[in-house]
């Protein structure tokens, strides 16, 4: 029997905003363990707060209080955290970041965005042939065009293939197939599947679509900022 | 072929920039403009000063000591009938020597005499007895139209003014005979015309001019060329010191040229510091405006592992990039339009000397540039502040300005 370390750890995640006078509870009292190679998948309505969960799982967010431990680092407890440099470290080592708007670069073409996060660090171990992620994704050809001239599934598959070029422990994707139609958007989830497959990629997905949240093996349903409902589904 | 699998921030910072062509084009324009002005005041600066100087050294010796009483110029002699010449003893040429301030100096007699043939009713001519040793180090701006210095220092030669040659109609081999002496003497030389009082001068060796005249040992005046370094007014003062001379000094000339030149150059570096400010406010803007612009990819970099020095410098860099090219230009714009700019600049002093205005070499670049780039990397201090300090979710979050 194998044990698979826990990546993220957390307990009585809260995330309060203050909207004038009134204090919404965008996360309330959350709590949630990931396994190194699991996909999970969060889904719920629009204000549920899955991506303020994700952007606290991926420490691009502080929480109000609570006990947030990544790669076995204590990142926050209860209101005390780290600073944003040591935050940034941490990010570099263990995060990929996928968005619905992609975020690429308009000035520079398909390969050198994926290069980008090599311009500020290199992980031990980071991926040496960069066109070797950008044929596993179909986008060899397309390596020296510009963003705009390429379809909004090739722009979500470069902004996977930058996510990636530095073997990040799980990746984070945030409604990644927001902006595209429903034959990209499948294109989009059996990239991820393969990715936590084959490559064994821990993988953290926001969605509203059903059908891609149906790539990932553990489902988490939200509603004002908890877990309602939980479930895990067999091996595809 | 195989893709370079590397992206340096030069090269983001680069293609940032390529952008928004245009505001990063006029952003290098006004620094170019600014630094256009700003090396060709310098090069005015010390390009005038040169000629000037220069012009000045033409003109000889920047003092003279005359016996006190004495005239010194041959056009108030002339005005005096010739009469009123004062004399000092040679020895006077061992106490000057002696001051550390003195680089050379020339011994001078001046003789006039009553030529009966000067035109209709006769005319004076002045004589100038001089150290060719010296005299001619002292006064390099004096060419030879024919000939040359004399031979030796007792020589019975003389080298005539271009003015007073004409007048002779003497050549070079010609004889001259001075007037009530009845001494023939052999024409050695005619200088070129200088537009000073040398025109109408006939030199002849010190020692012969003494002999001829009877005043050996005796001068009427000595030439003084200090170092470059010395106080001029403060060793006008020593000299006056020596007993029963007078001194008569270009430093006033010199100082009230200077004053003209130092107001014009005011009015023009008060016009290069507000280029310069320019500049610097349009580079701030250019690249706050594109800091602004930019903070959802900014917030991506720093997503993407990026830290805040990380973004602090490639903010710095497209800032020293807009001012590098903006310097390089303004210098290229400068050299290229150097002898314009000394035109206008003729055009507007009253009083301009006759080398080059405007000395441009390669230091002077080189400052320049280096001082637009540190103004740039100060200038793009506070963008690059706000760009570093942004929070990656929040840069995220923001909505385009």
């Amino acid at each position: 029997m194998t044990t698979t370390a826990t990546i993220i750890e957390a307990f009585g995640i809260k995330k309060i905003y203050k909207r004038g006078a009134e204090r919404v509870a965008a996360i309330d009292g959350l709590s949630l363990t990931l396994k190194e190679g699991e996909f999970l998948s969060i889904i719920g309505p629009s204000g549920s707060g899955k991506t303020t969960l994700l952007n606290i799982l991926g420490c691009l967010d502080n929480p109000t209080s609570g006990k947030l431990a990544v790669g076995g680092i204590t990142v926050h407890d209860n209101g005390r955290g780290l600073s944003e440099s040591q935050l940034t470290r941490i990010r570099r080592q263990l995060f990929g970041y996928i968005f619905q708007n992609f975020y690429l670069i308009p000035t520079l073409t398909v390969l050198e965005n994926v290069l980008v996060p090599f311009t500020f660090f290199k992980k031990r171990g980071a991926e040496k042939d960069v066109m070797a992620i950008l044929k596993n994704l179909g986008l060899d050809k397309r390596a020296g065009h510009l963003p705009r001239e390429l379809s909004g599934g090739e722009m979500q598959r470069v902004a996977i293939a930058r996510a990636l070029v530095n073997h990040p422990s799980v990746l984070l994707a945030d409604e990644p197939t927001g902006n595209l139609d429903s034959e990209r958007s499948r294109e989009i989830g059996q990239v991820l599947r393969q990715l936590n497959e084959k490559e064994g990629l821990t993988i953290v997905l926001v969605t509203h679509n059903p059908e891609l949240a149906l790539s990932a093996r553990r489902i988490m349903t939200l509603k004002d900022g908890k877990i309602v409902e939980e479930q895990a589904r067999p091996e595809h | 072929m195989k893709n370079r699998q590397r992206l340096s921030l030069f090269q983001i910072a680069w293609k940032n920039l390529a952008r928004k062509k245009t505001r990063s084009f006029l952003t290098v324009v006004g620094i170019a403009l600014a630094t256009w002005v700003l090396i060709s005041l310098f090069g005015f600066n010390s390009g005038y000063k040169n000629s000037l100087d220069r012009d000045i050294d033409n003109l000889g010796f920047q003092m003279l000591v005359v016996a006190k009483g004495c005239p010194y110029e041959a056009a108030t002699l002339m005005l005096k009938g010739g009469t009123g010449l004062k004399y000092m003893n040679e020895d006077i040429v061992k106490l000057i020597t002696r001051e550390p301030e003195v680089e050379s100096v020339t011994p001078m007699l001046m003789q006039v005499v009553f030529d009966p043939n000067k035109g209709q009713s006769g005319g004076l001519t002045a004589f100038l007895g001089i150290d060719p040793a010296t005299f001619p180090r002292l006064k390099p701006g004096l060419s030879f139209k024919q000939g040359s210095w004399f031979t030796n220092p007792e020589a019975r030669e003389v080298v005539m003014g271009y003015e007073a040659a004409e007048l002779e109609q003497r050549e070079v081999g010609d004889v001259y005979l001075i007037p009530e002496k009845e001494v023939e003497l052999k024409v050695v030389g005619i200088l070129n015309r200088s537009g000073t009082q040398d025109d109408g001068t006939i030199f002849l060796p010190l020692q012969t001019l003494q002999k001829i005249f009877g005043q050996e040992g005796q001068l009427t005046s000595v030439g003084i060329k200090v170092n470059k370094e010395t106080n001029l007014p403060l060793f006008e003062e020593k000299m006056f010191k020596l007993p029963d001379v007078q001194v008569v000094s270009l430093t006033q000339v010199k100082t009230t040229i200077m004053t003209l030149v130092s107001t014009a150059r005011i009015l023009v570096l008060s016009i290069a510091l507000i280029a310069i400010l320019i500049s610097i406010m349009g580079v701030i803007n250019t690249v706050l405006m594109s800091v602004m612009e930019r903070q959802k990819e900014i917030g991506i970099l720093k997503a993407l592992g990026a830290l805040a020095s990380d973004v602090f410098k490639l903010i710095w860099l497209e800032t020293s990039l807009l001012c590098l090219l903006g310097g390089l230009l303004g210098a290229g714009l400068a050299v290229l339009t150097s002898s314009l700019t000394e035109y206008l600049i003729r055009q507007l002093l009253p009083f301009s000397p006759s080398g080059g205005l405007i000395s441009i070499d390669a230091r002077l670049i080189l400052i320049s540039i280096t001082a637009v780039v540190l103004l740039g990397l100060l200038s793009g201090i506070y963008p690059a502040f706000r760009a570093a300090r942004m929070r990656p979710l929040e840069a995220i979050r923001s909505e385009e300005e």
